[in-house]
């Protein structure tokens, strides 16, 4: 099952690579036609998937260099089956995009999209740490292209920045695989690759925080946390709007995905250890994206730095430890997957009409596409995280999570909350509201019908989870309790910290039991 | 059944908004107002079926529709509460969306976004009444922000103008702060007390140790004191004048700017276990309660006497809420909503008359062709002023009556005095509002024209209860408002608090809003420009409180937003990772024939240093 999820858009790649380059029509209906077949055998995956269960499903298995102990492992539980579906999701509606701004090399360009998605399909389903390796820098090959080739005047420059930096990280990470390998072998007797085997592996302590580093930068890297971000506006600014969205919505959860699937469980300790490091960093990310956001002129930048932002919650939730902050943070990784990803399809959308991403550019859209201007609002108002969009099931339960934790931290955090609106509502009059200041009126036709399809299915998952956000949580929560159960085993503290921290100050007095606290 | 019925309130407007949201811009423009007048009209309808069932007036009835969130020991229901409280807030909210719908209807004919705006507005009356009618502190917060956001919508509106979108962001970015408190003071219940239930919260108030539960409190009013435009974050309101007059009647002034008020009165319980946040409310409501009055002395622009005369109003009701007199706060509420809808609804039929002229300077002598608007202007005012036997003469009284119980002489008792100041500054500036605007001479050149019978019959539904609207609270009358509220309260006699000269205190009330009627004719009768003096200066700066903001916190963060971005991101984060790069680029430079500049070079030299590093360690 979960080799097919992964190898549908490689044969649509390989059948868009035989077809003839001038039937161009064709090769888009081939690679929107692969990445809508991956995501059908998602759903199925998603109706199949047993919620309560908290050990890896629908494993596959196969022995690949059986002498080092690699295999071709595939596995999904509650944290990979939310990304394994944003991915299927944001492809297609990427593909579509593209399909009026991109009219060179569109084989080419179906291809790296379509390897792309099996790429990131494959870093989400491995348990294999080899295999994951492989599939995460199988990753940077088309993203590199489609930056590179596709993008914008200073593409070469943001392309190579990309992957160099990205590459310096994770050369790091596989330094750090085959010494956690090694130290699997000595204890365990057995070489394995093996996630599930190696989480078993208690590293003594000095290498544990070494190799955690190792894991931990390649992930904050990718993520960005903060200050490892420049290489981001650099690469959103100049890939093209199928790159851009790609980029945001799944890509940057690849590093989020590494704290959760990685950095807990093989490294518990220093997990705890680390954990008020990456959250202190998580929040300078938070105040200081939001804060520089709101001084940028092009939008796309903008948006960029607004995920460095957004992912500081989702990095905070990580490493708040307790059920609500992971839960919001997996969530909030979809979350930012939507909104963000919408909003790059906007700018786009606009960049069609006026090749400008400049804000001094626009103002006044909403008067000449006033449909345009209302879908543009929803996706606007789910990235401030408004109740009854997705963003604030998410933002919620990380606040509530690190509240629980250390308050401090929470109290921090929701400056952004404050922030998010600043620049984004900023935006959003910069853009649409005011006296119609674009130069071409003309041109700023309403959006299309096939804009629309590439839309409308976000503003339904944005409302579809604002609203009742529990067919996602309660397929995560097994996974994400046994995790942390795994977590507080392995440092042998009380942790999650209980909810009584505060309580204890209570006077001793009847607490009354509610329905809110127990289900 | 009856549970379902309280989510109808809510879902009769949310379906007026899909309709017109979705199928308005279709549909002809009556088609819009009739859809969103009468799918707020039903919602009143609901809200009078459903408060003829007794349990409502026993225990209330909790409405579980569904578990909302769920996640570890966080679980959300998405609960309605109908109590007698929640109740009076369902009837007002519906009732008097209904007469401002109609009022729409009227007003806006001929505006080309008419299905847009009953979209808005619709979708607000919506989100009022799941605010009103929460069961917990998450959904009254949803319902909070919603307002916020038809708020921001309806303000800039008319967003052409920029100066429209300006106020409609600033509106929901200063409520935005007070929400991120509000915010925090959820997190710390849910946190420790491990419920966010009103009931629950209101049984177990007596466990919550004191500093949580005035840590809580403090944090949930800095949300009231954004909502509900209480010093230091009122700024926003007078900003939002820019809106649609039917909306600052509604949004502005009868509803979603009561929502502070209604959020301590809800938790009250919780609230009476903070004696410093009761003082802190107390002080701010004064406060508030006369520096706005005596910045709408000075103000040219009609509806922003009106807006500032809202934000004393409300200063009013937190500090009946401060003393611990939250049956008459809500009663104050109740009337404000009345006379201030209708003060309201008369500015916009004079700017309707007047093709949106508003400057009080520009207007004039509009009694005499504008008969019935000037009449329900002036019934609104005499209720404002707390003339004698209008609505809101016995409301404010009892605020008064109750801070002077509530003052143990000393400090406290300037509480009394200030709201004793701001009823006289109340009465002198609606006073010269009504002088300017109605009283001859006439300085306009066409021909004002009365407003059609759409605008004017809500109008005189208004003028009627804010006329009346005293007799649920007056003893005379048996004050059944107040009766159900000291019920639902748990507190003895709103109505006579012993121990107080209640007479002697209705007697200094009342010569306060008489001395000001008298001197507002005194100072303004056949004057235009009255100058204050110094003291005049003062006001119209509004004591240099938005001059502060300025220069303290908008200027800075302007300043900090372009450092960080430029300075600090560009040059120090980035230089320094380029710097990094550049290193590496000159201190190969024994190696200067690897730098091909082809990454495929680079992948192909990681890939055999990790094969060497492999191959090192297996062999090892």
């Amino acid at each position: 099952m979960l080799t097919v999820l992964i190898f549908l858009p490689v044969l649509g790649a390989v059948i868009v690579a035989l077809i003839d380059r001038s039937r161009d029509p064709l090769l888009r209906w081939i690679g929107l036609g692969a990445s809508l077949s991956s995501f059908v055998a998602s759903l199925l995956t998603f109706a199949l998937f047993v919620p309560g269960e908290s050990r890896m499903q629908f494993v596959e298995r196969a022995a690949w260099v059986p002498s080092l102990g690699i295999s071709y492992q595939l596995g999904i539980d509650g944290i990979s089956l939310p990304l394994v579906m944003l991915t299927t999701v944001m492809m297609p509606l990427a593909l579509l995009s593209s399909w009026s701004s991109v009219t060179e090399r569109v084989k080419e360009f179906t291809i790296s999209l379509l390897l792309l998605e099996a790429g990131l399909l494959g870093t989400f389903l491995s348990v294999d740490l080899v295999l994951f390796y492989v599939f995460w820098e199988a990753v940077l090959i088309p993203m590199y292209f489609v930056i590179g080739l596709w993008g914008g005047p200073r593409r070469t420059y943001a392309a190579i920045k990309f992957i160099l930096y990205t590459m310096a990280g994770s050369a790091l990470m596989l330094v750090a695989i085959i010494a956690l390998y090694l130290q699997g072998g000595a204890q365990l007797g057995i070489r394995t690759f093996d996630l599930l085997r190696l989480r078993e592996v208690a590293v003594p302590m000095p290498l544990e925080a070494w190799l955690f580093g190792a894991f931990a930068l390649a992930f904050a890297i990718k993520v960005p946390v903060w200050p490892l971000h420049t290489w981001l506006p650099d690469a959103h600014v100049e890939a093209p709007t199928a790159g851009s969205v790609i980029l945001a919505a799944v890509l940057l959860k690849m590093g989020t995905y590494g704290f959760l699937r990685f950095l807990l469980p093989l490294f518990p300790q220093a997990t705890v250890q680390f954990a008020p490091v990456l959250s202190v960093l998580a929040i300078v990310g938070i105040i200081y994206g939001g804060i520089v956001s709101w001084a940028q002129r092009d939008v796309k930048r903008l948006v960029a730095m607004s995920s460095v932002s957004h992912l500081g919650f989702v990095t905070l939730g990580a490493f708040a430890l307790t059920v609500e902050g992971l839960q919001g943070s997996l969530l909030q990784m979809v979350n930012h997957g939507i909104s963000t990803g919408g909003l790059f399809l906007l700018v786009g959308i606009l960049y069609d009409r006026t090749h400008s991403r400049l804000l001094d550019d626009y103002g006044g859209v909403a008067a000449l596409m006033p449909r345009f201007a209302a879908v543009a609002l929803i996706i606007v108002l789910s990235s401030m995280a408004l109740p009854g969009t997705n963003g604030f099931i998410g933002e919620l339960l990380i606040l509530v999570g690190t509240f629980r934790r250390v308050p401090a931290y929470a109290a921090a955090a929701i400056g952004g909350v404050v922030l998010s609106a600043i620049y984004l509502l900023w935006m959003y009059q910069r853009v649409m509201q005011g006296p119609v200041r674009v130069k071409a009126p003309a041109a700023m036709v309403e959006v299309t019908r096939r804009e629309l399809v590439t839309l409308v299915p976000l503003i339904i998952l944005i409302f579809t989870i604002g609203l009742y956000p529990n067919f996602l949580l309660s397929r995560s929560e097994a996974s994400v309790r046994a995790l942390l159960r795994h977590v507080s085993v392995r440092t042998a503290v009380q942790s999650p910290m209980p909810p009584q921290k505060f309580a204890a100050r209570i006077p001793p007095g009847p607490r009354h039991p509610t329905h809110q606290s127990r289900r | 059944m009856p549970g379902s019925v309280s989510g109808l309130i809510v879902l009769f407007p949310l379906a007026g908004w899909l309709i017109n949201g979705l199928a308005g811009g279709r549909l002809p423009a009556r088609a819009a107002a009739m859809i969103g007048s009468a799918s707020v009209g039903l919602a009143f309808v609901v809200s009078v079926v459903s408060i003829l069932d007794p349990r409502v007036w026993q225990d209330g009835i909790t409405t579980r529709l569904f578990t909302w969130i769920d996640a570890g020991e966080f679980t959300v229901e998405a609960s309605l509460l109908m109590d007698p409280l929640s109740a009076l807030m369902a009837l007002l909210v519906s009732g008097v969306s209904f007469l401002i719908h109609v009022y729409s209807a009227g007003y806006m004919a001929g505006d080309p976004a008419q299905s847009r705006y009953f979209a808005y507005l619709n979708l607000f009356v919506a989100s009022m009444l799941l605010l009103v009618l929460a069961g917990n502190l998450v959904v009254m917060f949803v319902g909070w922000e919603l307002v916020g956001l038809c708020s921001y919508l309806l303000i800039g509106f008319w967003f052409e103008r920029e100066r429209a979108a300006n106020a409609g962001r600033k509106a929901f970015v200063v409520n935005r702060i007070g929400d991120a408190g509000f915010l925090l003071g959820i997190l710390l219940l849910a946190v420790t007390v491990n419920s966010l239930d009103f009931v629950n919260l209101s049984a177990s108030a007596e466990s919550i140790a004191v500093p949580v539960a005035t840590a809580a409190t403090l944090l949930l009013f800095v949300g009231a004191t954004g909502k509900s435009a209480q010093l230091p974050l009122y700024v926003w309101l007078p900003d939002a004048m820019e809106g649609p007059t039917p909306v600052s009647a509604l949004i502005h002034a009868a509803t979603m700017v009561t929502a502070g008020v209604y959020m301590i009165a809800r938790l009250q319980a919780l609230f009476f276990r903070a004696e410093v946040t009761l003082s802190v409310i107390a002080a701010v409501g004064a406060l508030t309660a006369f520096f706005a009055a005596t910045v709408a002395l000075v103000e040219h622009d009609l509806k922003r006497v009106l807006a500032y005369s809202t934000i004393s109003q409300l200063g009013y009701m937190f500090l009946a809420m401060g003393v611990a007199a939250a049956p008459v706060g809500m009663f104050h509420l109740t009337t404000h909503a009345f006379f201030k809808a209708l003060l309201f609804l008369a500015a916009g039929s004079v700017m309707h008359a007047m093709h949106d002229v508003i400057d009080m300077r520009r207007l004039g002598g509009l009694a005499r062709p504008m008969r019935w608007t000037a009449l329900g202007f002036l019934i609104g005012a005499a209720a404002l002023a707390g003339f004698p036997l209008t609505s809101g003469f016995f409301s404010k009284d009892l605020i008064l009556e109750r801070a002077f119980a509530h003052a143990e002489g000393g400090l406290t008792l300037l509480l009394w005095i200030a709201g004793v100041l701001t009823a006289f500054v109340t009465a002198l500036y609606i006073t010269r509002a009504a002088i300017l605007t109605f009283a001859p001479p006439p300085s306009h050149q066409d021909h004002p024209h009365e407003a059609p019978p759409t605008m004017t019959w809500p109008m005189a539904a208004l003028a009627a209860l804010a006329l009346g609207g005293g007799i649920l609270g007056a003893q005379a009358a048996g004050a059944p408002l107040l009766h159900a509220l000291d019920a639902f309260f748990h507190v003895e006699e709103s109505g006579a608090a012993k121990s107080v000269p209640a007479l002697a205190l209705t007697i200094v009330s009342a010569t306060a809003a008489l001395l000001g009627i008298l001197a507002g004719f005194g100072l303004y009768r056949g004057r235009r420009d009255v100058s204050l003096g110094a003291l005049g200066n003062l006001f119209r700066r509004q004591w240099f409180v938005e001059d502060l903001y300025e220069v303290v916190i908008v200027e800075p963060s302007k300043r900090l937003a372009h450092f960080l971005a430029g300075t600090v991101d560009l040059q120090i984060i980035d230089g320094t990772v380029n710097g990094v790069a550049a290193g590496f680029k000159r201190s190969s430079a024994a190696l200067r024939r690897v730098q091909t500049g082809y990454v495929r070079n680079y992948a192909a030299v990681v890939l055999a240093g990790t094969v060497l590093l492999l191959g090192y360690w297996l062999t090892r």
